[in-house]
C-alpha cells in the first residue's frame, strides 16, 4: 500500500491513475501548484482551486484511489500581486474543503519580497486553521532558499513537526531533519531527486520523517514513482518497515494532522462514500495489502534518473 | 399520479424543515458533537457573514461525522422523525441523507433572513466554490430553498454534470426537476442519466412526465448504442412504452426475445403500457412468463429497478 502525498492529478490522464492503483497507490494529496500557464486573474484561481477539491476527487475515487488536497497560493505566482491579493482573500473558503489536508505547496521561487509576503500570510493561515504546510523548496539557489524557509517558518512559531519540506536533495536533507521538519524527496526524472539515490539517502538517515513522493504534473514525471523506488529499496535491501515508513506511514502521519486523512478512509470508508464517491480499490479486500498486479511494468524501469 | 404543480418555500416551511433536520441530526450525535452543531446554529440566527458560513460548512462533516442520517435498524422513533421531515415539503424526504448533509441545510436555511433573492446570491456564491460534497448536500436541497423558481439554471447546471454522484443528486430523489423543468430539461436529464449509467427508476416523475419527443429521443439513443454493438439499459423502455407504435413495437418485440432476462421483462412492462393493440398481441403471442405477468399486471418498473440493483 502505497501513499502519494504530492502529485498533480489534474495534469494527468485517466491511464495513470489505472496504473497508479493497479501496483499499489491507495492515496493522493494534490497541491495546488503553477498550472505551466500562468493565470491572469482570481477567477480563474477559484475554478482551479473547486476543480482540484471537486472533480479530480470524483476522478481519483473511480479508480479506487482517495484524493486529497493542499491550497495556497504558490510561489511563483505571488509575484502578481492583484492575482495574489484575490487568492488571498478567497483562500480560507477552501482551506476548510473536505479532505484539504494542508496548506500548500508554498515557500520560494527566486525569493522575493512579494513571494515572503504571500508565504508569511499563509504560514499565519495555517497556524489560524490547525493545518500542516508543505513547503516547495526553490529549484535555483536550493540550499539557502531552503534555509531561508525555515528560518521564516521559526520566526512564526510554526511547529517543524507540521511542516513537509518538499523537494529535498543530499545538500539540504542533514539539515532539515536536524530542524525537526519532515524531508519529502520528489522522485522526478533529470531534475530532482532519482529513485537509486533515494534509496541511499534512506540507507544513510534511517526512515524516520523522510517522505517519498512523485510530483508527477505536466512535465516529464513517473506518476510510479513511488512504488518504483519502494521496489529498488526492497532490492537493495531496505528493511520492509522501512520502505512502509517513508511510502506511506510518515505522509500519513504528518498530513494526518489535519483530521482529513485517515487510514480507515480507503480501508474502511463511511457508507455514504462507498455509495457516491469512492468506487473501491478492487485489489484492496479487507484491509489487507494490495497486489501488485503489474510487476514486469514496474521492473523495466525502477530506476529514474 | 401524483400532482407536479410547482411547490413554494415559505419562511415558516424553511424553518420548519430546518427544525425537523435538526431533530433527526440530534438522534444521531453525541452530546460534544451536539453542543457544536446547536451553538453554531445560534451564530448563524443572527449572523450575515458569509465567512460564519463558510468556516460552518467546512466544519461539519468534521465536527459531526459522514454516517447515514437512519441508522442501519432505524427505531420507530427514527422513522417517525423522518416521516414528520418529510411531510414539510411534497415529494422530499430526508431517508438517504447523511449527518453531514442535514446539518448543512439546516445551516444554510438558518441563514435565510425573508430575502429570497440575497439568499439565492448566497446560494451561487457557495455552489461556486463548493467541493464534490458540498455540491451533493446543495444540489439534493434544491427543493427546499425559498424562491424556487430562482433555481432552475442552477438545477440544470446540476443536470449537465459528468460526475455522477452530483447528477444524482439533482436527478434521483428529488422533487425539483418534476416540478420546474420543462420538457427539453426534462428530456436531456433523462437521457444524461441513461448517458453516465446512472438509474431512472429513482427519478421522481417519471412515468408522469413521459413524452412523445423523450421516446423519440430514446429510440435515437437505443439504435445508436445497437449500432455500436452496446447494451441498452432496460429501463430505457419505461419512457418509450406508452408511446410505442410501429418501428418502436418491432423494437420492443427483439427485445422480448432477448437472451437477458431483464431486458425481457422490461420490454413486457413497456408493451403492457402500449397504446397500440398489436402490443398486446405481441405479449400474448410471446407466451413468455414475463409476457403474462405483464399482462396479469403483476410486473413494476420498480421490480425491475430492484432487479437490476441486486
Amino acid at each position: 500500500m502505497y501513499l502519494d502525498p504530492h502529485t498533480h492529478m489534474i495534469s494527468r490522464t485517466t491511464d495513470d491513475y489505472e496504473r497508479m492503483a493497479k501496483a499499489g497507490v491507495v492515496a493522493v494529496i494534490e497541491p495546488a501548484f503553477w498550472v505551466g500557464q500562468p493565470r491572469t486573474h482570481v477567477g480563474t484561481y477559484i475554478d482551479y482551486l473547486a476543480w482540484i477539491c471537486g472533480f479530480e476527487r470524483f476522478r481519483a475515487g473511480q479508480f479506487g484511489i482517495r484524493h486529497y488536497c493542499a491550497v495556497g497560493l504558490n510561489s511563483k505566482e505571488a509575484n502578481h500581486e492583484e492575482l495574489a491579493e484575490g487568492v488571498m482573500e478567497i483562500l480560507p473558503r477552501f482551506a476548510l474543503k473536505e479532505g484539504v489536508v494542508a496548506i500548500g505547496e508554498i515557500g520560494y521561487d527566486e525569493q522575493t519580497a512579494l513571494e515572503e509576503k504571500y508565504f508569511r500570510l499563509q504560514i499565519e493561515l495555517a497556524k489560524e486553521l490547525h493545518l500542516p504546510i508543505m513547503i516547495h523548496t526553490p529549484h535555483r539557489d536550493k540550499k539557502k532558499g531552503t534555509r531561508r524557509t525555515m528560518d521564516v517558518l521559526e520566526e512564526h512559531g510554526f511547529d517543524p513537526s507540521w511542516v513537509v519540506i518538499d523537494h529535498n536533495n543530499e545538500e539540504t536533507v542533514a539539515e532539515v531533519l536536524e530542524r525537526g521538519y519532515f524531508a519529502a524527496f520528489s522522485i522526478y526524472p533529470h531534475t530532482k531527486m532519482g529513485s537509486r539515490r533515494m534509496a541511499e539517502i534512506v540507507k544513510r538517515y534511517g526512515p524516520e520523517r523522510i517522505i517519498v513522493d512523485s510530483a508527477c504534473d505536466w512535465g516529464i514525471s513517473d506518476p510510479l514513482a513511488v512504488p518504483k523506488t519502494a521496489e529498488l529499496m526492497r532490492r537493495m535491501g531496505i528493511p520492509e518497515d522501512h520502505i512502509r515508513k517513508v511510502t506511506y506511514a510518515n505522509a500519513l502521519e504528518v498530513y494526518g494532522k489535519s483530521g482529513q486523512i485517515r487510514e480507515e478512509d480507503w480501508l474502511n470508508p463511511p457508507p455514504i462514500d462507498q455509495r457516491l464517491l469512492y468506487m473501491g480499490n478492487t485489489i484492496l479486500r479487507g484491509g489487507q495489502e494490495p497486489r501488485i498486479e503489474e510487476p514486469r511494468a514496474l521492473e523495466d524501469s525502477l530506476e529514474i534518473r | 399520479m401524483e400532482t407536479s404543480s410547482p411547490v413554494e418555500i415559505s419562511a415558516e416551511d424553511a424553518a420548519a424543515i430546518a427544525e425537523a433536520l435538526a431533530s433527526l441530526v440530534r438522534e444521531r450525535l453525541e452530546d460534544e458533537a451536539w453542543d457544536w452543531f446547536a451553538r453554531t446554529r445560534d451564530m448563524l440566527r443572527t449572523s450575515k457573514e458569509d465567512r460564519t458560513l463558510y468556516i460552518a460548512l467546512g466544519l461539519a462533516p468534521r465536527r459531526l461525522g459522514k454516517e447515514d442520517l437512519l441508522s442501519s435498524s432505524p427505531s420507530s422513533r427514527e422513522i417517525a422523525l423522518i416521516e414528520k421531515a418529510a411531510a414539510c415539503r411534497a415529494g422530499w424526504s430526508p431517508r438517504h441523507w447523511s449527518v453531514d448533509q442535514a446539518a448543512r441545510v439546516v445551516f444554510l436555511l438558518t441563514r435565510y433572513h425573508g430575502e429570497e433573492g440575497e439568499f439565492f446570491a448566497l446560494m451561487e456564491r457557495l455552489f461556486r466554490t463548493a467541493d464534490v460534497g458540498e455540491l451533493i448536500c446543495f444540489y439534493q436541497a434544491l427543493p427546499l430553498y425559498p424562491g424556487q423558481a430562482l433555481y432552475l439554471q442552477r438545477a440544470r447546471e446540476g443536470a449537465r454534470t459528468n460526475m455522477r454522484p452530483v447528477f444524482e443528486a439533482v436527478a434521483h430523489r428529488n422533487p425539483y426537476p418534476r416540478e420546474r423543468f420543462d420538457e427539453e430539461a426534462w428530456n436531456q436529464m433523462v437521457l444524461k442519466a441513461l448517458f453516465i449509467e446512472s438509474r431512472l427508476d429513482p427519478i421522481l416523475g417519471l412515468d408522469e412526465r413521459a413524452n412523445p419527443e423523450l421516446a423519440r429521443m430514446l429510440l435515437d439513443y437505443a439504435h445508436e448504442r445497437w449500432a455500436a454493438g452496446r447494451p441498452v439499459s432496460p429501463e430505457l423502455w419505461r419512457c418509450v412504452g406508452p408511446f410505442a407504435r410501429d418501428e418502436a413495437l418491432e423494437d420492443l418485440g427483439r427485445v422480448l426475445d432477448s437472451d437477458d432476462p431483464l431486458e425481457r421483462m422490461a420490454a413486457s412492462l413497456a408493451l403492457a403500457a402500449s397504446p397500440d393493440p398489436r402490443a398486446r398481441r405481441l405479449l400474448e403471442e410471446s407466451g413468455s412468463e414475463f409476457a403474462r405477468a405483464a399482462l396479469a399486471g403483476q410486473l413494476s418498473w420498480s421490480g425491475l429497478a430492484a432487479r437490476m440493483a441486486s
